[in-house]
């Protein structure tokens, strides 16, 4: 598929500190790409250069094969983690003033249905809930019908209802052929949106493909996952991998029956057992680590 | 009130001002400065609470006891027309004529009454004739209002456009306006405009306004006033660019506004002549675009002068405009 956004070897210093370390990345067009990673691994300045607010130290990004030019400013829509907007200012206006700056935008109505706007659209922006904010801020990223979307963590801070209710949105956005790139901290977001994932760390990709992929390539087992009090108090035996995850056990393993097996022989009850899948966030923890990041 | 906290409040705010570097810099050498300043402008044998402009030779007269009144400045004048006009315009409170015997005041001054006075009870013996100011008699408030509106306007242009681009930049809403088509150029030409029209308007209401209840005389064109406070607000909205230009921090770009603005207000003659202040600080006050806005404002007000007369100060603020604009400009950055 041809590459919508393209990245070759991108450095990018902040004295003394490599920010981004030779990155290279390809975005195709009507593709839905996440870009993770842990705090301070070089997410942001690598969006930031390919939106084209920062400048790399070196290196090439190229927009439908061209260096980023005016073009590039009218056909993409960003939405970044936290944007002010002006106050006593109402969605509308913050619409129609957005609107101004493009050549082609999309019909107001078009964008309020989108978005669902309709009951604050009049509103100061001060007083619009994270949920509303976000919606507005969506709303604004597409007022120029962007070929391409910039969606720096959009559901950061929201709550579970807002964060479905956003999903829908992208849903509905990819559904028209557009092409994303999404940051975001929740695994289970980049999951359900994502059509391809890069993993970041120290400023370059550790790991790329779709969450599939990306799954069947690292992890060959499951998660069996039990209760700490319905261990007994000798330890479990050492043919099992264990992690021990605050008031949880998890057992790690490729034959399911023969895990299974090894525990009733050793009395432990599996009345409250549970068997789940490995995830992208098992997979996000052991590719950068579990350390804290600052 | 949980004074937990607000200790913990207290210490971290405390804690980041002092880590703000370039803020404390300012906040530390802004009042230092400030002070230097009046100890340099009121420097000599004490504070000079009186104005008295001496015609011709003076040399005689050392012996008076009137020239021995401390607190009195007597700054020699050679043109009676030019003293006059000060008399008139409260930047001399008495001009006195010793050869010819005779001093002039202003009926409207407070500080021509009492150094008549003072004249008459230093030199009693002496009989000194009362000469009236000729032509039209200019109250305190007709001749501090120009300084008072210019003075409004300067700090809503510098606070209005220098702060509130510092505070679009910290807050994020510049870096979302890099991201779309618009030019920097585009973006502070709209704040330029917008300020331009707010401060013409509210100038031109609070004009009319305290004109209905005060009176104050106009001997000039409404227009030429309005081109002069026009040229005026975009020269001192340059300067509130220039400083909004690449400062991220609120507390800076106050610093920095405040830098221009206080020495301003007091070197541009808002509130008080700099008649027989320093010579330096009187050419320093040329270089402030809020002594030529109020110089220019009541020559057309008090002295009925056109813009012709004025264009010395015109002149001067559209030099200005067009320097700090261009190099706030040129410095601009939306990070």
């Amino acid at each position: 598929m041809l590459a919508l956004l393209e990245a070759r070897h991108l450095v990018k210093h902040f004295r003394g500190t490599k920010a981004v370390d030779g990155l290279d990345l390809s975005i195709p067009t009507g593709c839905c790409f996440g870009l993770l990673g842990p705090n301070g691994a070089g997410k942001t300045t690598t969006v930031e250069m390919l939106e084209g607010i920062q400048q790399p130290t070196s290196g090439i990004i190229r927009y439908r094969g061209e260096p980023l030019g005016s073009r590039f400013r009218e056909d993409i829509g960003i939405m970044f983690q936290a944007t002010a907007l002006q106050d006593y200012i109402t969605g509308r206006e913050n619409l129609r003033m957005f609107g101004s700056f493009y050549r082609r935008t999309l019909p107001l109505a078009e964008l309020i249905d989108a978005c669902a706007l309709g009951e604050f659209l009049d509103r100061d922006t001060r007083k619009l809930s994270g949920g509303q904010r976000q919606r507005l801020l969506l709303a604004i990223a597409l007022i120029n019908d962007p070929e391409l979307i910039f969606l720096d963590e959009p559901t950061t801070g929201l709550d579970p209802q807002a964060r479905r209710n956003f999903w829908e949105l992208v849903h509905r956005i990819k559904a028209r052929g557009k092409t994303l790139l999404l940051t975001t901290h929740y695994m289970e977001e980049a999951y359900q949106l994502c059509d391809e994932i890069a993993i970041m760390d120290h400023g370059r990709i550790i790991a790329q493909g779709t969450p599939r992929e990306l799954l069947a390539a690292h992890f060959d087992d499951v998660v069996l996952q039990l209760p700490q009090t319905d261990f007994p108090d000798p330890p479990l035996p050492p043919s099992l991998t264990v992690m021990h995850c605050r008031d949880t056990v998890e057992i790690f393993t490729r034959d399911v029956n023969a895990a299974i097996k090894e525990l009733i022989s050793h009395d432990i009850s599996l009345a409250r057992l549970q068997i789940r899948p490995r995830t992208l966030e098992d997979l996000f923890l052991e590719l950068t680590g579990r350390e804290l990041r600052t | 009130m949980n004074f937990v906290r607000f200790w913990a409040v207290f210490a971290c705010r405390n804690r980041e001002f002092l880590r703000d570097r370039s803020s404390l810099t300012w906040n530390l050498l802004f009042p230092i400065s400030l002070i230097a300043g009046f100890a340099f402008a009121f420097s000599g044998p004490g504070l000079d609470l009186y104005k008295v402009g001496v015609l011709g030779d003076t040399s005689g007269w050392h012996g008076s006891n009137f020239f021995n009144t401390r607190y009195v400045r007597f700054i020699p004048v050679t043109d009676l027309a030019t003293a006059l006009t000060k008399i008139e315009r409260h930047q001399l409170d008495m001009l006195f004529d010793p050869t010819g015997r005779r001093y002039w005041i202003n009926d409207e001054s407070p500080k021509g009454y009492v150094l008549e006075r003072m004249l008459r009870g230093a030199d009693a013996g002496s009989t000194f004739g009362k000469q009236t100011v000729s032509g039209r008699i200019i109250r305190y408030v007709d001749w501090v209002m120009p300084g008072v509106l210019a003075m409004n306007m300067m700090f809503s242009c510098l606070f209005g456009v220098g702060y509130v681009i510092v505070r679009y930049r910290k807050n994020g809403m510049l870096k979302r306006l890099k991201a779309t088509p618009l030019r920097p150029l585009e973006f502070l030409s709209a704040q330029i405009a917008s300020r331009l029209l707010l401060i013409l308007v509210s100038t031109a209401l609070v004009f009319v306004g305290t004109d209905r209840v005060i009176g104050f005389p106009m001997f000039g064109s409404y227009l030429d006033l309005f081109v002069v406070f026009a040229i005026g607000a975009i020269s001192l909205i340059s300067f509130g660019l220039l400083v909004a230009a690449r400062t991220t921090s609120e507390e800076l770009a106050a610093g920095l506004l405040n830098v221009l603005s206080w020495p301003m207000t007091f070197l541009s003659g808002v509130w008080f002549s700099l008649e027989g202040v320093h010579p330096f600080l009187q050419k320093a006050a040329q270089l402030a675009p809020l002594t030529h806005i109020i110089d220019a404002a009541r020559s057309i007000m008090l002295d009925g002068a056109g813009l012709m007369d004025v264009s010395g100060h015109l002149l001067a603020l559209a030099a200005m405009s067009v320097g700090a604009m261009a190099i706030g400009v040129w410095l601009f950055r939306w990070e």
